[in-house]
């Protein structure tokens, strides 16, 4: 039995557009069954799902050391790292799923190559000193990213960034230990984390995508308040915090144009090369295909553990219902 | 140049590549397990809070990936999961009707009466 | 920008949220255990015996680590992590044991003193010298024959530890103490595959009874006691592995009739080989990989 469906006075998208533009332009947060305009939501989503893969297929390059780090305690911080990944990943996803969204269906996205993911992370890491760099500067960099992210104007994204950006403060620190430990080791070592610091400082810094005068959809994105700062800005502010931290470590940034600059208080970076940053991700960075044939064996391969889990709830089902008070 | 690249996302720069508009699916039957919503009482002495979501084949996987998900740092003393799609919600949009009524009832909040500051313990 | 630092951003902003992004309550798990070792007790029977149950530990943390980035799902992902993290906690805090007791065997004359105990045994030990048993040298193989393989091994260790628990080495009783809990977490979890896997399709039937058929003959060597366990047991200090088999064989009975798998005939015992330093070439292997890069720089320090 049933009320009687009632007439509910006519939706007008003028005012649920309004509505939605008073929730921006007060700083006030998007919930998931709020009206939201279409673009709002399928840039999130790719943001959202970009963000996510990223961090899944970010898992692999210092997965690649998991089984040969050189201490127990190395072990240990590693797996719960790359295990955190996993996590972020799933935090994401699920951010991703509260806009109608499907993780399957993303993941098949990425699969396919028609989602994409961070190109940093088709870079291999040669040595266990791209560990240490990978926690200082990528995770840094990231840090410099996602922070301003935790005040994103959709509110399930902004929820997760916390807990991410939380959670990737061990990261950095804990990468950033490995490779003091290591400047006070051997020669070798200390050319070991020279060789990762030339290798990624670059590539850290194109993280930050291109500069802003050539950036067209940062605007939108600044003001429905998923984006908060500019690439420039961000760029910036991670080098302005990288250049004493590497000065402490003993390393030197592979910049000949690194300069301290009196009058703004800034370091300048010199040019960033865009035309080897292109190359990579346009997909010929050196590891690719590799990431993503990883993903997909981990799905096909195991895809007849899913489907018998899921025979398994089916069988199940009846004997469960209503056991729980 | 590089007008094919993005920053958005957390781990910065991305190739945007061909769009590829997703659309809004029902979360219907694949081979895929449901999504089930977690909640977390983060301490005695306060309520289960809602924190993220996961997939898992049965309420009893959904209950233990959660455990091992969301409480990797022991941020939890009690677990509840519930299949997403088991949820009612107030409507489709949180801000309507459902809630309009209440927000004008400002009577219902103690700032809404002045006390004169002498009065200890108010 | 206004945040002073990325971090301070975090905290300003989000003072409401922050409560549940961390825990709290992390203990040291040997604080304030006495670590002497015991009246009548051989140190180097202590060593050993930490060994053994430090090296089930640690091979299989790593053979749980090889699914990382390749599970059937990132639920799993994330649960693999917990184990594998767990026993690495438990492999750590045993070889600690084990060094410091003195049975470091040829390890300290392959690392340079900068090295601590657990690393120079997990890193600087051969193969002859590890005292894990088979059982958890062998490869993963599938999801299904990993998680035959997990409860077989978790349920063996819980039963062990939760008898250890009482043992007159404060530090063993200690470190028992703290795995029973992760360790029922892990039988658990194994348990609850098993019966998914058993009991869901026809080709995850199949997957999990070859698993049981790969992981069974595995189990004859592990409820004989060595003559050091032996020694161990008469002294309050060990547990003697015969007696866990019934509550072993129970339990893993119960699991498979649940899961409707075939319960194979149980092994006949057999004299201990891996706990003796016997072993096969999937250890050689494991080892290769795991103490490739720290035999590359016996002086680094990491």
């Amino acid at each position: 039995m049933s009320a009687p469906t009632l007439d509910r006075p006519a939706v007008d998208e003028t005012a649920l557009q309004a509505q939605f533009d008073a929730t921006i332009a007060a700083d006030h947060r998007v919930e998931p069954r709020d009206w939201m305009p279409e673009g709002y939501r399928k840039t999130l989503v790719r943001q959202i799902a970009q963000h996510a893969h990223s961090e899944i297929i970010g898992m692999q390059p210092e997965g690649d050391w998991l089984l040969a780090a050189p201490s127990l305690r190395r072990k240990a911080v590693l797996l719960a790292k790359v295990q955190d990944e996993a996590g972020h990943g799933l935090y994401l996803y699920s951010a991703a799923e509260t806009l109608g969204a499907d993780r399957a269906d993303l993941t098949d996205r990425l699969i396919e190559g028609r989602q994409k993911y961070s190109s940093i992370f088709n870079y291999p890491t040669l040595t266990y000193a791209d560990v240490g760099v990978i926690g200082w500067l990528v995770d840094g960099a990231a840090i410099c990213n996602q922070v301003p992210l935790c005040r994103s104007s959709y509110g399930p994204y902004a929820r997760a960034m916390i807990r991410v950006c939380k959670e990737e403060s061990f990261h950095q620190r804990q990468g950033y230990e490995l490779l003091m430990t290591m400047m006070r080791g051997t020669p070798e070592q200390r050319a070991m984390v020279q060789d990762a610091v030339d290798r990624w400082w670059w590539p850290s810094l194109m993280m930050f995508g291109p500069p802003d005068d050539d950036s067209p959809n940062s605007a939108q994105s600044m003001a429905w308040g998923i984006k908060r700062h500019s690439n420039d800005e961000l760029r910036q502010r991670y080098v302005d915090m990288s250049v004493p931290q590497a000065q402490v470590l003993g390393v030197t940034l592979p910049d000949p144009d690194l300069r301290w600059d009196e009058e703004s208080g800034h370091w300048r970076s010199g040019p960033i090369d865009w035309a080897e940053f292109k190359r990579v991700i346009s997909g010929e960075g050196p590891c690719n295909a590799e990431r993503i044939a990883r993903r997909r064996a981990a799905r096909d391969d195991n895809a007849w553990v899913t489907e018998a889990a899921t025979a398994y709830a089916a069988k199940h089902a009846e004997g469960h219902a209503g056991a729980v008070a | 140049m590089s007008t094919d690249v993005t920053a958005e996302g957390g781990h910065g720069a991305v190739p945007t590549g061909p769009e590829v508009p997703v659309e809004p699916r029902p979360r219907a039957v694949r081979r895929d397990w449901p999504l089930y919503e977690v909640f977390v009482r983060g301490k005695r002495g306060l309520n289960h809070v809602h924190v993220g979501s996961l997939h898992a084949p049965d309420d009893e996987m959904a209950v233990h990936a959660a455990r091992d998900l969301y409480t990797r740092r022991n941020e939890g003393v009690s677990i509840w999961v519930v299949k997403a799609a088991d949820i009612t919600a107030s409507s489709p949009d949180e801000k309507d009707p459902m809630f309009a009524p209440s927000g004008d009832k400002v009577y219902r909040h103690p700032t809404f009466y002045e006390i004169p500051e002498n009065v200890p313990h108010m | 920008m206004h945040e002073e630092t990325v971090y301070d951003a975090l905290t300003n902003a989000h003072d409401d949220a922050g409560h549940w992004a961390f825990g709290t309550g992390f203990d040291e798990p040997l604080a304030g255990v006495d670590t002497t070792v015991p009246d009548g007790v051989d140190p180097a029977d202590l060593g050993v015996y930490c060994l053994m149950l430090g090296d089930d530990a640690l091979v299989l943390a790593q053979r749980l680590t090889q699914w990382m980035t390749n599970a059937p799902e990132l639920e799993e992902e994330v649960a693999l992590g917990n184990t594998g993290l767990d026993l690495l906690g438990q492999a750590r805090l045993l070889l600690a044991r084990a060094g410091s007791v003195g049975v470091l065997g040829r390890s300290r004359s392959l690392a340079t003193a900068s090295i601590p105990d657990e690393d120079a045994l997990a890193y600087f030990r051969d193969a002859d010298e590890f005292r894990n048993t088979g059982l958890v040298e062998a490869e993963n193989g599938d999801f299904a024959r990993t998680m035959v393989r997990l409860l077989v091994a978790s349920t063996v260790r819980l039963a062990v530890f939760a008898r250890l628990r009482e043992s007159r080495d404060p530090v063993l009783a200690a470190i028992a103490a703290k795995g029973v809990h992760e360790l029922a977490y892990h039988r658990d979890h194994a348990a609850r595959w098993v019966l998914r896997l058993g009991d869901g399709t026809p080709e995850s039937h199949r997957r999990a009874q070859d698993g049981v058929a790969a992981v069974w003959p595995l189990m004859a060597d592990l409820f004989t006691a060595t003559d050091v366990e032996a020694r161990l047991v008469a002294a309050g200090v060990a547990v003697d592995p015969a007696a866990v088999r019934d509550e072993v064989r129970e339990v893993l009975t119960t699991v498979l009739e649940r899961a409707t798998l075939t319960v194979p005939p149980w092994p006949d015992d057999v004299a201990p080989r891996g706990r003796e330093g016997r072993h096969g070439e999937e250890l050689t292997a494991l080892l290769a990989t795991l103490q490739g890069l720290a035999r590359q720089h016996p002086a680094a320090t990491w």
